[in-house]
């Protein structure tokens, strides 16, 4: 059994130095091979300790027996996703970020108000928000209404202090330019302010796919159908199955790092003009 | 000046939406209520009621719109309900000498209040540490990064249930399992900011260091360390925020022993919304003062320093 932690220790220290010369490199391909032999070095040693050191399953699963699971629990998996995911994380995700760039829009033309809303923005979006969850399960029911409903106030704030910022982030000569071409409020907002925005508005869309994510999930907490990852992951601890529980994570870490990657890239296509995204 | 009187304007404004939802919210509650007590409601049937909207119940029945802010259980209790049951729950504990009894929002906030600063001081330790070494291997840099980016992609909260049983079957104090979870929230905004803080000298100080043939070792503590700290208080302020969030939902699963989550869910339990609202803004004023003690911290730190303001 010894035989396991030794064999990935070393697999660990040959990999560390593995990528310790190849961190001198400058190969393209450099860039992803390192942190996934890393990545890989992780697993290998995470299977290597339960096995050899015999790691009760009640306490930590090994990465094999995770991935078992994950294949064999497919379809509940993927019932669980649809529920959490697609009907309450994106619903809300939708609604909050477009109500929150809506209202940064509204208030565009009163300074006045701005003033007011950015200090108090940022103050809620500081606030454990999520704490709303067990208000908002009580208002709008078990289902999949409430979990969005917890996400769109999640993501308001922080999407809300980002457009305004944004708004703000054309400068005065460009202004005053638009201003000579003779062009209404309205084509200034259109044709230089809120593409001027994007970049921040992006910034507010990334960062409100983890919080969307995370709203759905723990709202599941206080209650919800006998579905959605945030149920499975609250009974399955109770009964001690945490390799199921794994198997969720698995899933939610997919599901997250895809949908911040689908933003990034919509940022990319849409703010390619951007020195960010020249590099 | 100016900006105060805006986010007066911003504040009142919210409170002045919040006592008018919670005429259609508590509508039904209070119609309810006055059949009982023998007063004329339209309509006057309750299966009547229960299918009407919540505004055109309250339009139908201006009469009812005085009782809406005092009920025992609204769907949405007004503000200075919360306002007064947060005042009981605080100084009318310490008035009474109970400032630590069960009820007392003082004791639960205590509680949070230690393991998000056990769970920050941990973050905080970790993404230094985490910042010195990306900074100074490039290997560290190259395969550690991109992971720890990707680490918050992952909805931690959510496995906050998992790593609070696990903690509790190795028997670890509740204390430190909730710190864990506060810790894997804060260590991220350190890390990013620390690494881009050690590197923010240019490369004429980094210059001026090797010829005085500084080791990196020195020019770690006499430059990077000094330079960097404006950035590292940015990130303790996004850090703490969310430390408390941590403890916050760690005590959603770990409730028997108390704490400002605990209160939420048993407020959820019984349907007591006023406790649970009186518990939220305990947790927001306990953010607002973690933000703004950093805040002071920085500002007096930053000045001996003799960083321009």
């Amino acid at each position: 059994m010894m035989a396991w932690v030794f064999g990935s220790l070393l697999f660990w220290a040959a990999a560390w130095a593995l990528n310790v010369r190849l961190s001198r490199l400058s190969a393209p391909w450099v860039r992803f091979f390192v942190p996934a032999l890393f990545g890989m070095t992780v697993i290998i040693v995470w299977e290597g300790m339960v096995r050899g050191f015999g790691v009760n399953p009640v306490l930590l699963p090994a990465p094999s027996a995770i991935a078992a699971t994950f294949v064999g629990e497919i379809p509940t998996l993927w019932g669980d996703l649809v529920q959490t995911f697609f009907k309450g994380a994106l619903s809300g995700y939708v609604i909050g970020c477009t109500a929150g760039v809506l209202t940064a829009i509204a208030v565009d033309r009163s300074p006045f108000l701005q003033r007011g809303l950015l200090p108090v923005g940022n103050f809620v979006a500081a606030l454990p928000i999520v704490g709303m969850a067990p208000i908002l399960v009580m208002w709008f029911g078990f289902g999949w209404q409430s979990k969005a409903a917890v996400v769109v106030v999640m993501v308001f704030f922080p999407m809300l202090v980002n457009a305004v910022e944004g708004l703000r982030a054309s400068e005065t000569m460009q202004r005053d330019l638009m201003h000579t071409y003779a062009a209404t409020p309205g084509q200034g907002l259109r044709k230089l302010r809120l593409p001027a925005a994007m970049p921040f508005i992006f910034n507010g869309l990334k960062i409100c796919t983890t919080l969307a994510l995370i709203g759905a999930i723990v709202a599941e907490f206080f209650g919800s159908p006998i579905k959605g990852m945030g149920f499975r992951i609250s009974t399955e601890v109770g009964r001690l199955a945490l390799d199921m529980v794994w198997a969720e994570i698995v899933v939610a870490a997919i599901v997250g790092s895809a949908f911040y990657g689908a933003v990034a890239l919509a940022e990319r296509v849409i703010t390619f003009w951007h020195p960010s995204q020249r590099g | 000046m100016k900006s105060v009187l805006a986010i007066l304007t911003v504040v009142v404004a919210l409170v002045g939406f919040w006592y008018a939802a919670c005429v259609p919210m508590n509508i039904h509650e209070a119609a309810m209520q006055a059949q009982r007590a023998g007063e004329e409601v339209t309509p006057a049937e309750a299966p009547e009621r229960r299918h009407m909207g919540r505004i055109s119940l309250a339009l139908k029945n201006t009469g009812l719109w005085s009782t809406v802010f005092s009920q025992e259980r609204p769907q949405l209790p007004a503000p200075h309900q919360v306002a007064q049951e947060f005042w009981k729950t605080t100084w009318g504990m310490i008035e009474r000498g109970r400032a630590f009894s069960k009820r007392s929002l003082i004791l639960h906030g205590w509680i949070t209040l230690s393991a998000t600063l056990l769970g920050f001081a941990f973050g905080t330790a970790l993404g230094i540490v985490l910042a010195v070494s990306i900074v100074h291997s490039r290997a560290m840099d190259m395969s550690v990064m991109p992971w720890i980016i990707a680490s918050q992609t992952v909805p931690i909260l959510a496995i906050a249930p998992m790593i609070v049983v696990v903690l509790a079957a190795l028997s670890v104090d509740d204390i430190v399992a909730k710190g864990v979870i506060s810790m894997y929230l804060s260590f991220f905004p350190v890390v990013v900011g620390m690494v881009k803080g050690l590197r923010s000298p240019d490369a004429m100080q980094m210059d001026q260091m090797k010829t005085w043939n500084a080791t990196r070792t020195e020019t770690l503590w006499k430059l990077r360390l000094p330079s960097s700290t404006p950035y590292l208080f940015a990130s303790l302020k996004v850090g703490v925020a969310a430390s408390l969030i941590g403890a916050v939902v760690a005590e959603l699963s770990l409730s028997s022993n108390g704490g400002l989550g605990a209160r939420l869910l048993a407020g959820s339990y019984y349907g007591q919304t006023v406790q649970i609202w009186s518990a939220l803004f305990a947790a927001a004023a306990l953010a607002a003062v973690l933000v703004w003690a950093i805040g002071v911290a920085q500002k007096v730190t930053l000045k001996r320093m003799g960083f321009a303001q």
